[in-house]
């Protein structure tokens, strides 16, 4: 094999080499180590944050008496609480607490997936109107009155829109094998007033419960959380976080750009066909149960990226836990600040996330010297 | 079932390129006809690139260098005639294992996301993993990197670069792919006079080592003193193909590029030069 000639091939060059530079490699197991560390402290935090979570609240339960609760739960000695106590921690705190977890690791993740299949930092589920592509469809099959999947049935309408949605922004905003930021931010706009629009056309159409119903599940909120409707987004959660890792390396590739992503063996066809897919499963995921919550899948992956480098190996599972992390301490929030009322999560997120959209855009406008 | 298998198994099915022998061709283009939109970009092209020579693409804006190019990285469906690649039609190899026969370097690097340029040189080496040779990935990266110069920056952000130092970077991820074929487009335009010749000296190492060379230049000095091939294109054919000190004439030249030109052999080493006719 030419293996062995290829090593002798280098030109030897004294002047501009490099012989006494750091050699190339000495960095990587330092940038392994700090994504190890990033994993341990996003996982420790999240963990504290959901134990805080089940613990506040207008009904306090003593951060012992969760954990004993949960241990006699799953039959490792503890101690069950007393029927109210029982009854929040079980009915009321955890649905809520796990779907804030799903909910959040789908935006996370599907944030990181966006920004890799579009090349582009500032592609996010709801700034270029997935979200909003997907609340057609949940909106529409609650003021239709649909059952046909039972449980399931907001969820599919959703991903169902929320497909047809990604492709179409997929094919409005790319040109010659690109996505320019300008179209891409434009393209959403356009998105999101037809979504909105549509979302009109329901409301208009639907009574009066169905109209209470619309609104409070538009503005984002968890509020409602019990374990059916868990249920009825882990599925969808659940394959798309499975799924999406084992494209990391894939999208590394993919930032160099479609051709030379294919000279280096990656199918980009497919690779883009299952990742449209994952980010419409991940986005209905969120969108069916919590409503509209903006800006979590673009700030997480954004920071780490700053702490950790644009590698797709750390940032989709890393997405995954900081979106779980930032939407369990904001649910947390949303309870709690505002005692005995409760603020809106996706208000919340957008109250934080716009202000730092704002900044990125600043800052990727001053980086390219203007809008091409 | 063969795509469900190709899904699952991650590089086990790959047929590895086998050693190639000297002069053996690795990229063909038989009576290659190209149309884009409507307009007929290439015409019965004729273009072998065998192991160990350096064939420089050269010819005027628009003639369809770059066209050709894509072709025989198998970018391109050739519309009429025939791009065999390592002995197979183009179209046979699945995308893992083109990649594993041929590199291309394109026109312009971009990065979407600010990856370090030690990384960007390692996806060089992507179409190896879960093969025996992923042991080499470290060497090939080093001596790539070496071999452009880029080893001084190897921790700093693609995006930092100044679009020399990129397109070096680009160009060692290509080496580092470690392919028999390869297919640089440009691969000069952003460099400075040493780089330049550094990048030419570099086509001719690994054509020595038993690698088919095929750049596409515009300076033709560059392609006389490197190239053992010069084919020259006009509006989409050939128009002629050969050694440059053979084919780079006067006549040929200045009517190819609508622009006289001398051509005289250089004192010393005899390869052609190529001055445009000016009046003072």
């Amino acid at each position: 094999m030419t293996a062995t000639t290829h090593d002798t091939g280098v030109v030897k060059d004294a002047s501009g080499g490099s012989g006494e530079d750091s050699a190339p490699g000495t960095d990587t197991p330092r940038r392994r180590g700090n994504a190890f560390v990033l994993t341990v402290a996003l996982s420790a935090a999240l963990l504290v944050g959901c134990l805080l979570s089940a613990g506040l609240g207008a009904y306090h339960i003593p951060l012992g008496d969760v954990l004993s609760s949960v241990q006699h739960r799953i039959g490792l000695g503890g101690h069950a609480l007393d029927r109210v106590g029982e009854s929040v921690l079980w009915n009321v705190r955890l649905p809520r607490v796990v779907l804030a977890l799903l909910v959040g690791a789908s935006l996370g993740c599907a944030g990181a997936l966006m920004q890799g299949v579009f090349g582009n930092p500032l592609a996010e589920p709801g700034v270029i109107g997935i979200s909003a592509g997907a609340a057609v469809g949940a909106v529409g099959s609650i003021a239709l009155g649909l059952t046909f999947f039972g449980n399931w049935t907001i969820t599919v309408c959703a991903f169902a829109a929320g497909l047809a949605t990604v492709l179409l922004v997929y094919a409005l905003s790319r040109s010659g094998g690109r996505t320019e930021v300008v179209t891409l931010i434009l393209t959403g706009i356009a998105v999101n007033a037809f979504a909105g629009a549509l979302i009109g056309l329901f409301i208009f159409f639907a009574d009066n419960a169905q109209i209470t119903q619309i609104t409070f599940w538009q503005l984002g909120s968890l509020a409602q959380a019990t374990w059916p409707k868990v249920l009825a987004v882990l599925p969808c959660a659940v394959l798309g976080l499975l799924v999406a890792p084992f494209y990391a390396r894939k999208l590394d590739l993919l930032a160099l750009g479609e051709r030379p992503a294919r000279h280096l063996g990656v199918d980009v066809e497919r690779l883009r066909i299952v990742l449209v897919l994952v980010v419409a499963l991940l986005t209905a995921a969120a969108v069916a149960v919590a409503g509209i919550i903006t800006f979590v899948g673009l700030l997480v992956p954004h920071l780490l990226r700053m702490a950790n480098g644009p590698g797709h190996r750390f940032l989709i599972p890393g997405s995954a836990l900081g979106g779980a992390l930032v939407l369990v301490a904001g649910d947390l929030a949303a309870r709690t600040v505002a005692d005995p009322a409760e603020l809106p999560l996706g208000v919340l997120t957008a109250l934080f996330g716009s202000p730092f959209f704002f900044w990125l855009l600043r800052r990727t406008r001053r980086r390219q010297g203007g809008w091409a | 079932m063969k795509a469900l298998r190709r899904l699952f198994a991650a590089g086990s099915d790959r047929e590895l390129p086998a050693p190639t022998a000297p002069g053996s061709p690795l990229a063909e283009a038989r009576g290659l006809g190209i149309r884009l939109g409507r307009r007929q970009v290439l015409d019965a092209v004729e273009l072998t690139a065998r192991a160990g020579e350096v064939v420089a693409l050269v010819g005027p804006n628009g003639a369809g260098k770059s066209t050709l190019l894509a072709a025989l990285a198998a970018d391109l469906p050739a519309g009429s005639g025939e791009i065999r690649i390592d002995g197979r039609p183009a179209a046979d190899w699945s995308p893992p294992e083109l990649a594993l026969r041929r590199a291309v370097l394109p026109q312009s690097a971009a990065l979407s996301f600010p990856f370090p340029v030690e990384d960007v040189v390692r996806m060089g080496r992507a179409p190896w993993a879960g093969t025996a040779k992923e042991d080499e990935d470290d060497v090939a990266v080093a001596s790539a990197m070496e071999a452009t110069e880029v080893t001084r920056f190897a921790a700093r952000p693609f995006s930092a670069l100044s679009g020399g130092e990129r397109a070096r970077v680009a160009l060692a991820r290509v080496l580092a792919q470690r392919a028999p074929l390869l297919l640089l487009d440009e691969p000069t335009a952003a460099l400075d006079l040493r780089h330049q010749e550094l990048v030419l000296r570099i086509c001719r190492e690994r054509a020595a080592a038993g690698d088919a060379v095929v750049v596409v230049l515009h300076d033709l000095g560059l392609a006389a003193a490197y190239a053992d091939r010069a084919v020259v294109l006009r509006d989409g054919r050939v128009a002629v193909d050969g050694p440059p000190a053979e084919v780079f004439t006067g006549e040929l030249l200045g009517e190819v590029y609508r622009q006289p030109v001398e051509v005289f052999p250089h004192p010393r080493t005899g390869a052609p030069l190529v001055v445009p006719e000016r009046t003072r």
